[in-house]
């Protein structure tokens, strides 16, 4: 899937892991090759078990891979061992991520779960809050900012989680089944926000789904079954539902 | 962002009332170091009473308040003549236990001359003692009345409340009560009427009365005690104790166990409270390990973790802390002992508290920073 002229924002080459060793070894991801660029929704497709959520780990910098190399954002991150010190701070300035369900954290509001990010990576409180502000009015939620999380609809609080994947202006944004616990219409709208976002911000957006009513929305969709990568087959990409512009 | 009072703020109830059960605990932390503040402060009350320089007991004993100690009545004489001593005077100690209006009524009975050393320090009410007998002067703790009458004694003498005291009660919390020598001695001494008679019908001499505990004296400011101490012992009937020997005994020999005790309980408490903050401090965390496995994944650093936690356990501290501090201080008056709450040992317990909320959040914050990241993916339900 290579693209003349532009270069992978996440490129994953021959990379394998394995969970236990002997008879009990398990081998979840074999000799992966993967190549996500600027702009891209890729997805991750798959039947339970296949491997999906330990590539998209794996990928995240929160799993070690057993073998094979990791380039982020053109930056070698793993390379058969890790080779940043500090991945949470690597996960900070270039990753944003998307649960499955929205992980607010529910002792801070709405604006104040997407400052957060912000305010760990270095922003001042005025800096983070309006960039946070910015954001929510931008995915539609911004009157629901002093709402807790659990004043919040799903679909809101799946906003305000990507409001906080987003604050960070992140290359790489991951996300995990997003659109599980929304209805057709809220996962469509979702999926047009997430490619809105990679072209905007040129991110590169990897999402794990079974979902397969939104697949005319990823540009391409990577099939895994037993840890190996099946096929890979273009998308129906849809275009985008609103001219916006992600705040700057 | 303080992630730890934006948690309390949204936790607030559960976070007051888990204070408020932490600063019952760490009230009664407080209350027991003011119990032992008391009992040092009243042990030492009667011995400071008299203030005086020298104690003169009975020949080879710690008395009159570690051991008892009886001397001749003639003592005072002797002492005041030896060269130094300002003034003299000689005291007798009993406790008594009478009944008032049916219901007992304990006391400790101080007999000391009027006009000598050995008399009540301060007088809140009323007056000092005018007349020969039967009139006292006692604690505002026993309850009486001025005016008020006592039965006291084998002869059933009843005594005139004539002044009130406040705070002289004895380590163990009787009221203190003054009387004068002779009726001090007479309760001391005297035989009850039946046993005088048999004494009398089987001919036995009739036993002196002028026998007293000690003598206390008040040495000149220009010569050392050491040396009237020095010059006092050559008599081999007697002992002389200084003022800071009496004290040491006091404060160190005598309520030494019931100090043990109450060491032992407050460590005992100390303990229990490190591992009641502890479990809080755990289940608080458990609480939030989505939160936290959010946070890392998110790229929070351990250090943010960390002070998530600490900051919480020092707050419930804190305020656990202040709370019972000023339950102790609303409810002392109706506490059935005083308690001193001297300021360096209520800082000492404050200092504790930190210590123990520091050490009891390290179970919370090694479970936070084995939680892992992925746990945030977990489904929710």
């Amino acid at each position: 899937m290579a693209e003349t002229g532009k270069q992978a924002v996440v490129r994953v080459e021959h990379l394998s892991k394995h969970f236990g060793e002997g008879s009990s070894r398990v081998d979840a991801l074999r000799d992966i090759n993967l190549d996500v660029y600027p702009g891209q929704v890729v997805g991750l497709m798959g039947p339970s078990g296949s491997g999906k959520t330990t590539l998209l780990h794996c990928i995240a910098c929160i799993l070690q891979p057993s073998s094979g190399r990791i380039t982020l954002d053109g930056e070698a991150v793993y390379d058969e061992r890790w080779l940043k010190a500090d991945l949470r701070r690597l996960r900070l300035d270039k990753i944003g991520f998307i649960f499955q369900y929205p992980n607010l954290l529910p002792f801070l509001n709405g604006s104040d779960n997407v400052a957060l990010v912000l305010d760990l990576a270095g922003f001042s409180a005025a800096a983070a809050r309006t960039r946070a502000v910015e954001l929510l009015d931008y995915l539609e939620v911004g009157h629901r900012k002093h709402a807790m999380p659990k004043q919040l609809s799903g679909g809101e609080a799946q906003r305000v989680a990507i409001a906080r994947a987003l604050a960070n202006k992140p290359r790489i944004i991951l996300a995990d089944e997003p659109t599980a616990p929304l209805d057709s219409a809220r996962a469509r709208i979702v999926m047009d926000l997430l490619r809105r976002i990679a072209v905007e911000q040129s991110a590169a957006i990897i999402v794990v789904t079974h979902d397969e009513m939104i697949l005319d929305r990823f540009d391409h969709i990577y099939r895994l079954r037993d840890g190996r990568l099946e096929d890979s087959e273009p998308g129906r990409p849809a275009p985008s539902a609103k001219p916006a512009v992600v705040p700057a | 962002m303080n992630l730890a009072y934006r948690d309390i703020k949204h936790n607030l109830l559960r976070f007051v009332l888990t204070n408020f059960g932490l600063s019952l605990l760490l009230g009664i932390v407080i209350m027991i170091t003011g119990v032992y503040g008391g009992m040092i402060d009243e042990a030492l009350r009667q011995a400071r009473a008299p203030n005086v320089d020298l104690w003169v007991v009975e020949a080879g004993t710690n008395g009159p308040f570690a051991e008892a100690s009886r001397i001749s009545g003639d003592t005072r004489e002797l002492v005041s003549r030896v060269y130094g001593v300002e003034r003299a005077g000689s005291v007798t100690y009993q406790s008594v236990q009478t009944e008032l209006n049916g219901k007992p009524l304990r006391m400790f009975l101080v007999g000391f001359e009027p006009g000598r050393p050995g008399a009540p320090r301060k007088i809140s009410a009323g007056r000092e003692i005018t007349r020969g007998h039967y009139e006292m002067i006692v604690d505002r703790s026993a309850g009486l009345k001025l005016g008020q009458e006592v039965p006291l004694g084998t002869h059933g003498h009843k005594f005139t409340v004539v002044g009130l005291m406040t705070r002289e009660v004895t380590a163990s919390g009787d009221p203190v009560g003054y009387i004068t020598l002779r009726d001090a001695q007479a309760l001391q001494f005297e035989l009850a009427p039946p046993t005088e008679r048999r004494e009398v019908a089987r001919g036995g001499a009739l036993q002196t009365n002028d026998q007293i505990n000690a003598v206390v004296a008040k040495i000149s400011p220009y010569v050392p005690v050491s040396e009237v101490a020095v010059a006092l012992s050559r008599w081999k009937h007697l002992t002389t104790l200084q003022q800071e020997q009496q004290e040491t005994l006091l404060s160190k020999f005598v309520i030494e166990r019931v100090r043990n005790q109450q060491f032992l309980i407050m460590v005992l408490l100390i303990i229990v409270s490190a591992v009641i903050i502890a479990l809080i401090v755990y289940t608080l965390t458990m609480d939030k390990v989505r939160s936290i496995a959010t946070l890392k994944f998110v790229g929070a650093p351990d250090r943010t973790i960390i002070g998530l936690i600490l900051q919480q356990s020092l707050s419930m501290g804190i305020f656990g802390y202040f709370m019972g501090l000023i339950l102790v201080l609303t409810f002392e008056p109706y506490f059935p002992r005083r308690l001193v709450l001297d300021p360096v040992n209520v800082s000492i317990v404050f200092a504790i508290v930190i210590v123990v909320c520091l050490a009891a959040s390290t179970l919370g914050i090694r479970l936070a920073l084995k939680v892992d990241p992925t746990e945030a993916l977990a489904s929710s339900g």
